[in-house]
């Protein structure tokens, strides 16, 4: 599973451009799918089994973009000014290499600054590709670049640029291939743009009209040095979301996701989210209203170039995820 | 142009009277009634099927010639920032509040129409010889403005009624002049188009409400039109000129005379990349200048549209406008003339191959 999750890290593909990722995991999936289809906004619909007497029809979500920089000008030395795509901040930057759609590689510098403590916003930072000038740049306004990054095994922990979300990629594609038998038909959806705000579940949703939809997402921990205070740490297990700060999981499917957890004697967490949210939010809210649920799998140093899991909490999200697949779902 | 253009290119004195009335009506957010009679006047003859909807969208058919054409919805917004009255005070005075975003510091001192029967009033304000220096250093808020209507006059207007600012359109030479340029030049370009339509295309057209107070009227537009593709024409502020002390301006959105800008990304949306490649090509191909909008802040109707139901390619090309959200807009002719242009064009090359394309 390590080398798929390299595969997927690797890959740049920010919110709004997720053909490459979308062309990987087709690959990955299109043996195990009964139907594969790529919705308008881009969002990879996979299906598989059909609805019996006793079963659902299923979504899950995990988001294929991730966040990066956007060129908004260049000036007349050929230094690329930028902004963002998605939740970047500032001090991730300083001395981090990019890489732009059309191959072009650059690195993050800034302006001088004036105050070591206080770090620079975004106008004044800049990426430097190696031109001398505006005519010699093979950047132009409004291309789009990816963090680069190069996938790092440290045994148990697991670290990469965009592990928020192509680990919950890597979790659904292996649940797909483990998935031997369901009562339900499971849309596996790979969604599009939802760094910029779960669009691209927004519409997935309303396509697949699904009676209960779960996201797969990472969420941040609270076990680092003076971190945020967060009941949820690196190698507990996946966590069960309950709420985040844009949507309250149904609590029927919170109870459900840790009897399931219980029963197949998987480690699990409790999550309280308290900035973000995802791709759940969107299903929740769509049509006449989904119950809904997030599967979340702890993640450190989110949103920036070295965000690190946990392999076996990796593992049992696997496990978790098609053991809840596996049977009728009656919530109660 | 080519043989094959049939819009009215350039620009004709009918098209720019027509949007000197635009510009002038009063139509701000959530009361849209004078843009509205204006659009539907203009258009009836011409559409095959109008409506109005629920929210107050005017939602205009032109059939396509063809066969299995693609249903193209284009939107541009009637309404435009402004000013609700919220409360009477003794001798014509309404405290307000602003309807849109609108630079507090931009408000003191102008005259501005207010209710149905554009009422003269004025953002009034202590003059200099009663202030003091340091009361001169901080800007006036809302709260502290009143829109005085001249004492009988405030009885001819009540609460919830809404006001703008009284500028009067004006050419001069190759630019205009007027107080809702952002986005009567959109209206006016989308008249021309349901008045002289690309043939291979299913127009949908959408004249929206606000979008100033958060796309409202588009999103519910683009549910009852259900389009392949959509397309967003707008104004987008030019902050074109030098910076006071020689440095290089990194920061300018778009450029006036540098003709339509496209947008890759704003606040709302990420434009769908095959739109924003055949947008480019056809303006290669046709000579037409163009501009890529800054990547950054802000949000058209577009933002709204392409989350509808399961999704809808979108895509935004707005006139540069200077000075966008205060009483006096800029804007250049031949910039509107070549966004008319770009979007027949674009319109006309338009296939369903397009989208088989992989985003």
């Amino acid at each position: 599973m390590k080398e798929l999750i390299q595969s997927l890290v690797e890959m740049t593909a920010p919110s709004g451009y997720e053909a490459p990722i979308r062309e990987l995991i087709q690959q990955e999936v299109k043996d195990y799918a009964d139907e594969v289809r790529v919705d308008a906004l881009g969002n990879l619909v996979v299906r598989k089994g059909q609805k019996s007497s006793s079963g659902k029809r299923i979504m899950l979500a995990a988001h294929m973009d991730e966040i990066g920089l956007i060129a908004t000008h260049i000036d007349e030395n050929g230094f690329v000014r930028f902004s963002t795509i998605g939740g970047v901040r500032p001090h991730t930057l300083y001395g981090g290499r990019v890489r732009f759609l059309n191959g072009t590689a650059g690195v993050i510098g800034g302006e001088r600054l004036e105050n070591m403590e206080r770090v620079h916003g975004f106008e004044k930072l800049f990426i430097d590709v190696g031109a001398t000038s505006r005519e010699d740049c093979p950047v132009r306004v409004g291309d789009v670049a990816g963090f680069e990054r190069p996938f790092l095994d440290l045994g148990k922990r697991l670290v990469a640029k965009s592990m928020d979300d192509r680990i919950s990629v890597a979790v659904m594609i292996e649940t797909l291939r483990r998935l031997k038998d369901t009562p339900h038909e499971v849309f596996f959806v790979f969604t599009t743009q939802e760094e910029v705000g779960v669009r691209g579940a927004t519409t997935a949703a309303f396509g697949v009209d699904p009676e209960l939809g779960i996201a797969v997402d990472v969420t941040g921990t609270g076990d680092t040095p003076k971190g945020v205070k967060m009941a949820v740490a690196l190698g507990k297990g996946p966590a069960i979301k309950v709420k985040d700060s844009g949507m309250i999981a149904d609590p029927r499917v919170v109870r459900w996701m840790a009897d399931t957890a219980e029963q197949a004697a998987i480690p699990y967490q409790l999550e309280i989210l308290e900035g973000g949210s995802t791709d759940a939010r969107a299903m929740q809210l769509s049509r006449a209203g989904v119950p809904a649920g997030c599967l979340s799998i702890p993640c450190r140093y989110i949103h920036t170039p070295s965000e690190m899991v946990d392999f076996d909490d990796v593992q049992n999200s696997v496990r978790l995820l098609t053991a809840l697949l596996q049977s009728p779902v009656d919530l109660k | 142009m080519n043989e094959y253009s049939s819009i009215s290119l350039p620009i004709s004195e009918s098209q720019l009277e027509l949007l000197e009335r635009l510009c002038n009506a009063v139509a701000v957010s959530g009361d849209e009634r004078e843009v509205r009679a204006i659009v539907l006047e203009e258009i009836q003859p011409f559409a095959d099927e109008v409506r109005v909807d629920a929210l107050g969208n005017v939602l205009a058919v032109r059939h396509a010639q063809g066969e299995n054409p693609l249903r193209v919805m284009l939107a541009a917004h009637m309404d435009e920032v402004g000013f609700i009255l919220v409360e009477e005070e003794e001798g014509g005075w309404y405290r307000f509040e602003v309807l849109g975003g609108v630079d507090p510091r931009v408000l003191v001192g102008k005259p501005v129409l207010v209710g149905k029967d554009h009422l003269p009033g004025v953002i009034g304000t202590r003059p200099i010889h009663l202030t003091t220096p340091d009361e001169r250093k901080n800007a006036l808020t809302v709260e502290q403005l009143r829109i005085d209507l001249g004492n009988e006059n405030g009885k001819k207007v009540k609460p919830g009624e809404r006001a703008t600012f009284a500028t009067r359109f004006r050419q001069t030479g190759p630019s205009l002049i007027g107080k809702a340029l952002d986005d009567r030049l959109g209206v006016a370009t989308l008249i021309e188009l349901v008045k002289n339509p690309p043939a291979n295309v299913e127009l949908l057209a959408a004249f929206t409400v606000q979008e100033e107070i958060g796309l409202r009227g588009a999103g519910v537009a683009a549910y009852a039109f259900n389009p392949d593709v959509a397309i967003a024409v707008d104004a987008t502020p030019a902050n074109d000129l030098p910076l006071w002390d020689g440095e290089e301006n990194t920061r300018y959105n778009t450029r006036l005379g540098a003709g339509p800008a496209i947008y890759v990304a704003d606040a709302a949306t990420l434009s769908d990349p095959r739109l924003i490649r055949h947008l480019i090509r056809t303006a290669e191909e046709m000579g037409i200048p163009y501009q890529i909008r800054q990547p950054g802040g802000g949000g058209t109707d577009a933002g709204a549209i392409h989350k509808q139901r399961e999704g809808i390619p979108v895509v935004s090309v707005s006139v540069p406008v200077r000075y966008a959200h205060t009483p006096a807009l800029q804007a250049r002719m031949l910039d509107w003339e070549n966004t008319l242009s770009l979007l027949y064009h674009g319109l006309e090359r338009l296939s369903p191959h397009l989208f088989s394309e992989d985003r």
